[in-house]
Formats: structure tokens, C-alpha cells, sequence
């Protein structure tokens, strides 16, 4: 049932498998797949392995959206996490520094949920705090320096795979497995549309909306946290300057091409993560074909404006009235 | 006033003034005459056509029917700015002025005094605090706007208005958040502005202030004109009763003959009240019995509801269900013990527009099972096709967002989602209004079947002949206390505008000693 694809998807779907097809155009080589080392390789392996940050994090974020808030904080998550995690990893065991690293996101998530939803501050400026003193808190964790770590159970996390796929790839699959399922199969999704669509009258539904609000944000930053090991274990250490940096902004935008509206309301798990793909393609895509990475950042508006328009009910309207016209 | 020897041709006339909303007639034929120099009162409940009419006058809405003459010439505004051209002027309840700008650009908001296309702060400054002296108003107008009382920031807004050429003001509930001494000096510049000859409109809902600075009045009522009368010649009870009572026109509900033992008690107020909110009221609500709020606008009904539904949370009292002490802090705590609540304002506070019917539906009763214990997709249809079949909810799609349902039909929707949660207590906060005649008289045949199959219901209305038809019992509100009780054969729609009446003229005695 989670992994239902609404009607609406479509356009996202055409439009990652748009992409695709460019990809394969500027790379020959793009859709090959090669074993080596019992882990698989090739371009498409390597836009769902480097697409898995954003992924992760877009997961949380669409649920933050839903409740009609955002989180700005995530990437200064990943970074509080990934310096935790790189900081115990070759001095304890890997569950140890995992869960640390997960408990510290889980602490970040209940902060901003309790700034939102308790206290009533906007959530952009809400989460804004944790944005600007997260970085800070990884870089006293780490105290300004890179550390560097060797613990092959936690680089597993970058590097490893499972059944020749690539570990990262099967966090996220496993995440939205279990995001789907603990959403979807219990109340949580709806109740959760409910608050975002109208607060007001599922608080006088008797839903209790500030626990909707809080469990978005702690499941939001549980995912950075998790986004962040992933990052660090890919470099094998903690860099607080720049872990994470801005991927907030890409998981946002992940969660508006997958049709999520910043208004809250009705989302979709499978289309926020299929944003993140339609996103890292195109990087993926722009690198291959030799174009120097500045074109990234213009194609992607691009692409992230054709997605809005394709959705765009005004849009629609106007394709209506243009073929009633015709007929 | 001086309403003058020879009828002077009135300064603002609207003849007809019809406007419709979908099904629903929210202005119907209205009649209106302002003349120069007088302040006149706009009344009627939530919902009587006031806004509406306000908004026709000023552009706001564009009218069906009829013709709004200003000083002889017939004008057709199609926006508030082309209305302020014209000379008709309106300040809202919420000042719509930028409280970080200070008070002499708030004044000169546009046109400013300018030099070679530069503008001139001390020129301006100058001139408004000239402009605000005329008011009596001595204050530094470069503060900003928003260090001062709501007061001044609307004698600044009416100053405003009023220096914009303005003939006719119309002044939206200005005095719902000011203090009584802020209330005075609101008056007193309304005088002054009434005797240069400006043609004052003034909507509120107390009832003292109307005495104390109207000349006129009309009453609206159901988007109809009730009448318009001198103020000194119209006693409180009869105005009441043009506000609340029935229309000889209309079709009347008919009281249905009584012949039930007294249902046993299905929750229990004592005490219950809010500092600042509702005074300590007690109220006992039994099973298939309905109350009846009844009261002006204002006087404290939905407040009670609120309070009953633990929306506001109470801060003296108790309350049992069943004879048991329950906790009441949170509309969870009520929907846990069974309680429902259709509130008002059911675009804001009642359905999740972007969501199905369905969803809405059974978004209470998933609320009161919990996150662990989802209903099924088969439960959630099963569900909602039972009650949009029992209540016939057109269009019959459970999967339709609610949002595009008619309002009638979106009313059924939520009483669905509370009758989903097999309720035992009901509140129902103005269910019919809103909603067209058709579904108006269905929606009173479902509370009375509701209160056969043994629910306890409190419901309020603005619709005496309603309460009256429905109602077991009922709990007369003024100035946001319980004053009264009528029992069973008490009922009528004389005896309730007495109780709410004998109350005013105790107070208006108080007054006349003071």
C-alpha cells in the first residue's frame, strides 16, 4: 500500500525518467553496471548511492511539510551527528557511536518540536536556531579539527553494500520502508494531513496536533542523523565546517518537486525521495557530460521549474481552456 | 441628532441591495439611508448581512441587485480605494495601518508632501500632528505607529480616513478590543466628526454603546432588513427582539409536544468558568435532552461551548460524566469521554478542506482510537458510506476533497464525523448557519432524532423560533454569564427575549442611578 504511486506522481516519474534518458544521450555509458569486489558499480549505482544523503533527508522533510512547518536545521544535523560518530568510532564499538550519533539527532528533532509546537515559534525561525548553533556544537564536538577515523564497521556505512548494492542505497530503501510503514500503516499519516491541512480543526477533532509536530521533527532529525554517519563514514571522518552544508536546502526542494505542497497537507513518501533522485541525476548528468559543475546549479532551476509548472493547477486550466477552445 | 425640520435628502441611500452566495441569499432587498452628520448603528447577529451590506457599499463585493447613491449621484465602486475616492471611508477592527511606520507616514501613507520628488519629513510631521490635534490627540507622531493603544491607532486610522475627504465613515466593530476608557475617547471624536457633518456608520455588537452614541438604527437580520429606527425611541426589549425574534414571513418551526421522563445526567458543570472568559456557570446536561444557548452576540455562548468542550481550558469548577469526576483540559480529554463539538466557524474550525470526505469523517474517531489502532481502508469506507447515506451527503463520493461540498452539506459532513465516535454529549455551535433552506430544516430534524436516541445535546442558535423548536431546556446568556434557565413549558420565544431583556433593564436602571 506504501509503495502505491497516486496519480499525481506521474509527472515526477516522467521527469526522472526524463532525465535518465538525457543522462544516457550525454553518457553512453551511463545505464552499465559492473561487479567488483562484490559490490556493484556505474552510473546509476552511483546517482542512488550519492543521491542517499538527500534522500534520507527529504524523507524527514516531507513529513515536516506535511505538518505544514520546515526544518532548516538538518544539514547542521548531519554534521553534529557525523562528528559524533567519527568522534567514538575508533574508541568504541560501531553500535555504540551509531547510537549516539542517532540519540543526538533524536534530541535535535525533540528541540525544534518543542519550539514549534510548544512554544509557537515559526518553524522557519525555529529550526533557524538549530541551523546556525548545530554547525557550532559539531565543530566544539570536533574541536575544529577534521577527525579522521579508521573503524572499518562504521566506513562500512559509506562504503559497504549489501548483496553487491551499496550500503547507503540500502539505509535509504530500508528508511522509507520503514518511514512508509510506521506512517502509513498506522494513524500517523493521516492525522498527520490532518494538522497540516487545518491545525485548528484537528486540535478540535481531538487529535493531539503538538505530538504530530513533535514526532515529525524528531523523525526528521533522526534521518539527518542518520544521513550525517552516512556522510562521514564516505570520507572516513567528521568535517563540521562543511558536512552537510546546504543540503537542507536540496532536501526542501526534493520535497516540492515530489509534489508536497510548503503548505502542508497531503505528501508523499516515495515522490519526496524521487525528488532527491530527479535532483542528483542531474548532477550526476552534468558532471558526466563535461560541462563545467556551474551549469549544475542553473539546469537544476530549470528543471525544478518545469516540474512546478507541469503541476501547476493554473497551468492545468489554461491547458484545459486551450483544448476546449480547440474542440 | 438634529434630524432637521425638512427631510433633507439623505447623504448615502442604497435602494435594493441584493447579494447571493452560491444557494444562499446573504443580502436580500436591503434599504439603508445615512444622513449627514448622524451616527448610525448597523446591528445584527453573525451572519445578518452587516459585512455584507458594508462591503457592497464599499466595493468590497460586487452587488447582484440594487443602487448605492452618495449626495445625490448614484456611485458603483468596484474597490475600497475607488469607494475612498468617492468619499466613504471604512476603519476595521483590525487596523489595517503598518505599525512599524511611524504615525505621520501612517497618516501620509501615499500622498506624501513632497519637494522636487523628495519627501519632507518636517513638512509632513507638521501637518500630522496638526491633523491628530483636531482629534484632541497630543501625541509624538514619529513614533511608530505600533508603540501606541489600539485606541489611538484607530482614532490615527479615522483621522486618516477622514482627511482623505471622507463624507461617509464606516466604522467595523472598533471598539471590540478597546478598554472603556478608550471607548470614551472613541466617541467623542465620532461627535466632534458627526457635527462637521459626517455621516457616520457604526457596527458593533454592545448594545450600551449603540444608546449612548447612536441617533439611528437599523437591524439586519438573515441578510434582510428588520427595520430602522430612532434610537430614543426604541426600547431595548423591542430592539432585541428585531434582532433576535421572529419574521412574520418566515416559516416558523413548530414545537413539537413533549411527553418524556427526564433523561438521566450525562455530564455535569459545576462552577465551571474561565477568569476573563465565561463567569462560573453551573449546567447539567442530560441524555436525550437538548439545551438551548440562547443570547446575543457576544453575551458568552460559544464561549461555553468552548469550555464545555475543553477547547479553553477552565480555571475553576469540575466536571463529571456519568456521575464520575473527569479531567477536561484538552479537546482529547473530551473526545476520550465521548463528547463531540461542531463549532462555528467550519471553514477555520471545522474541515480539513483538502482532504476526502472520508478522511474527514473519520478523523475524530481515529483521533479517539489513537495512532497504534488504524482503521482499515474497508472500516474508513464502510463508514463513510454509512453516513453519507444517513444523512444524505450530496454528492454522494466519499472520496471528494470536502472543501467543494456545499455548506449544508459539509455541516452533515461533520456531524458525521462526530456521530463516527458514537458520542454521548453533542455540542453544536450555530448548526444552521450558513446553510440554505432546504438543508436548514433537515439539519433541525436530525438534532431532534439525535435527541430521541438518548444523546445529550447543547446546542446554541441565533435563531430563536430554532431554539425554541428543539430545545428541552434553555440557558439564557448575557455579558458572558449564565443569567437564566428556562424549563420545559417555559419555553417560547417571549418568554427567552424577556430573560435576556430582563436583564438589560436591570442594567439599564443601574445606569439610569449612575
Amino acid at each position: 500500500m506504501m509503495l502505491r504511486l497516486p496519480r499525481r506522481g506521474l509527472a515526477q516519474i516522467l521527469a526522472l525518467i526524463a532525465i535518465l534518458v538525457i543522462d544516457r544521450l550525454v553518457s553512453p555509458q551511463f545505464f552499465d553496471l559492473r561487479l567488483q569486489d562484490g559490490r556493484l558499480f556505474g552510473s546509476l549505482v552511483d546517482v542512488l548511492n550519492r543521491g542517499a544523503p538527500v534522500a534520507l533527508l527529504s524523507l524527514g522533510m516531507v513529513l515536516v511539510i506535511a505538518t505544514r512547518g520546515i526544518d532548516l536545521s538538518v544539514g547542521a544535523v548531519m554534521a553534529i551527528s557525523g562528528a559524533i560518530a567519527a568522534s567514538l568510532a575508533d574508541s568504541y564499538p560501531w553500535p555504540v557511536a551509531v547510537a549516539a550519533a542517532l540519540g543526538a539527532g533524536l534530541v535535535c528533532g525533540l528541540w525544534n518540536g518543542i519550539l514549534v509546537a510548544v512554544l509557537g515559534i515559526q518553524p522557519i525561525v525555529a529550526t533557524l536556531i538549530l541551523m546556525v548553533a548545530g554547525r557550532g556544537v559539531a565543530q566544539l564536538i570536533t574541536a575544529g579539527r577534521i577527525v579522521t577515523f579508521t573503524s572499518p564497521d562504521l566506513v562500512w556505512f559509506g562504503t559497504g553494500a549489501v548483496l553487491g548494492i551499496p550500503a547507503p542505497v540500502v539505509i535509504v530503501a530500508s528508511m522509507l520502508l520503514i518511514t512508509g510503514i510506521v506512517v502509513r500503516g498506522s494513524a500517523l499519516g493521516l492525522l498527520i494531513e490532518a494538522t497540516g491541512g487545518n491545525a485548528r480543526a484537528s486540535e478540535l477533532s481531538g487529535v493531539g496536533t503538538d505530538l504530530m509536530i513533535v514526532a515529525v521533527y524528531m523523525w526528521c532529525s533522526l534521518c539527518a542523523a542518520l544521513a550525517g554517519i552516512i556522510a562521514a563514514a564516505d570520507i572516513m571522518g567528521a568535517d563540521a565546517n562543511n558536512a552537510g552544508l546546504w543540503l537542507e536546502l536540496d532536501a526542501i526542494l526534493a520535497v516540492v518537486i515530489g509534489g508536497t505542497s510548503l503548505f502542508g497537507g497531503r505528501f508523499s513518501l516515495v515522490l519526496a525521495v524521487c525528488g532527491a533522485l530527479i535532483i542528483q541525476a542531474m548532477n550526476t548528468g552534468i558532471l558526466l557530460s563535461g560541462y563545467p559543475p556551474e551549469f549544475n546549479l542553473v539546469v537544476k532551476a530549470a528543471v525544478v521549474l518545469i516540474v512546478l509548472l507541469v503541476q501547476s493547477p493554473a497551468l492545468a486550466s489554461i491547458t484545459t481552456a486551450v483544448r476546449k477552445a480547440r474542440a | 441628532m438634529d434630524q432637521g425640520v425638512f427631510p433633507k435628502p439623505p447623504l448615502l441611500e442604497v435602494k435594493g441591495l441584493t447579494k447571493t452566495f452560491g444557494a444562499l441569499r446573504a443580502l436580500d432587498q436591503v434599504d439603508f439611508s445615512l444622513r449627514a452628520g448622524e451616527i448610525h448603528a448597523l446591528l445584527g447577529e453573525n451572519g445578518a448581512g452587516k459585512s455584507t451590506l458594508i462591503k457592497l457599499i464599499t466595493g468590497v463585493l460586487s452587488r447582484d441587485a440594487g443602487t448605492v447613491v452618495l449626495d445625490g449621484q448614484e456611485i458603483a465602486p468596484r474597490s475600497a480605494r475607488e469607494a475612498l475616492d468617492a468619499g466613504i471611508a471604512t476603519v476595521y477592527q483590525e487596523v489595517n495601518l503598518l505599525p512599524n511606520l511611524s504615525v505621520a507616514k501612517n497618516l501620509y501613507l501615499g500622498r506624501e508632501p513632497t519637494r522636487f520628488g523628495i519627501v519632507r519629513d518636517g513638512e509632513m510631521k507638521r501637518r500630522a500632528k496638526a491633523l491628530l490635534e483636531g482629534f484632541g490627540l497630543h501625541i509624538d507622531v514619529a513614533a511608530p505607529l505600533g508603540s501606541y493603544s489600539v485606541a489611538i491607532q484607530h482614532i490615527a486610522a479615522i483621522a486618516r480616513a477622514v482627511d482623505l475627504s471622507a463624507r461617509v465613515l464606516i466604522l467595523d466593530e472598533p471598539t471590540a478590543s478597546l478598554d472603556q476608557h478608550e471607548v470614551a475617547m472613541l466617541f467623542s471624536t465620532m461627535r466632534a466628526l458627526a457635527a462637521r457633518g459626517i455621516g457616520i456608520i457604526f457596527v458593533t455588537h454592545f448594545l450600551d454603546q449603540v444608546y449612548e452614541v447612536t441617533g439611528r438604527i437599523t437591524v439586519l437580520r438573515n441578510g434582510r432588513l428588520i427595520g430602522e429606527r430612532p434610537t430614543a425611541a426604541l426600547p431595548r426589549i423591542e430592539l432585541i427582539r428585531m434582532m433576535l425574534g421572529r419574521e412574520l414571513s418566515e416559516e416558523t418551526e413548530e414545537r413539537a409536544a413533549r411527553e418524556k421522563t427526564p433523561g438521566t445526567p450525562c455530564a455535569t458543570f459545576s462552577n465551571f468558568g474561565k477568569t476573563g472568559y465565561v463567569a462560573p456557570f453551573d449546567l447539567e446536561l442530560r441524555h436525550g435532552e437538548v439545551t438551548g444557548l440562547a443570547g446575543l452576540l457576544g453575551s458568552g455562548r460559544t464561549e461555553t461551548a468552548r469550555l464545555v468542550f475543553g477547547a479553553e481550558r477552565a480555571d475553576t469548577g469540575s466536571v463529571t460524566s456519568e456521575g464520575k469526576p473527569i479531567r477536561l483540559h484538552s479537546p482529547r480529554d473530551a473526545v476520550r469521554h465521548g463528547f463531540g463539538y461542531c463549532p462555528e466557524e467550519r471553514k477555520t474550525d471545522g474541515i480539513v478542506a483538502e482532504l476526502t470526505v472520508r478522511e474527514n469523517i473519520v478523523l475524530a474517531l481515529q483521533a479517539k482510537l489513537g495512532i497504534a489502532r488504524p482503521l482499515s481502508r474497508r472500516e474508513q469506507d464502510e463508514i463513510a458510506r454509512r453516513f453519507i447515506k444517513l444523512l444524505d451527503i450530496r454528492p454522494p463520493d466519499p472520496e471528494r476533497p470536502i472543501g467543494l461540498l456545499s455548506g449544508g452539506n459539509q455541516q452533515k459532513a461533520l456531524l458525521a464525523r462526530w456521530l463516527a465516535i458514537d458520542p454521548k454529549l453533542l455540542v453544536l455551535d450555530e448548526p444552521t448557519r450558513g446553510i440554505d433552506v432546504g438543508a436548514h430544516a433537515e439539519i433541525i430534524r436530525l438534532i431532534r432524532e439525535l435527541c430521541d436516541k438518548g444523546l445529550a445535546l447543547l446546542v446554541i442558535s441565533s435563531e430563536l423560533d430554532e431554539i425554541v423548536a428543539y430545545s428541552d431546556r434553555v440557558v439564557v446568556l448575557r455579558d458572558r454569564a449564565h443569567v437564566g434557565t428556562l424549563g420545559d413549558a417555559a419555553i417560547s420565544v417571549p418568554s427567552i427575549l424577556s430573560a435576556i431583556a430582563a436583564d438589560a433593564r436591570a442594567e439599564a436602571a443601574r445606569e439610569g442611578v449612575t
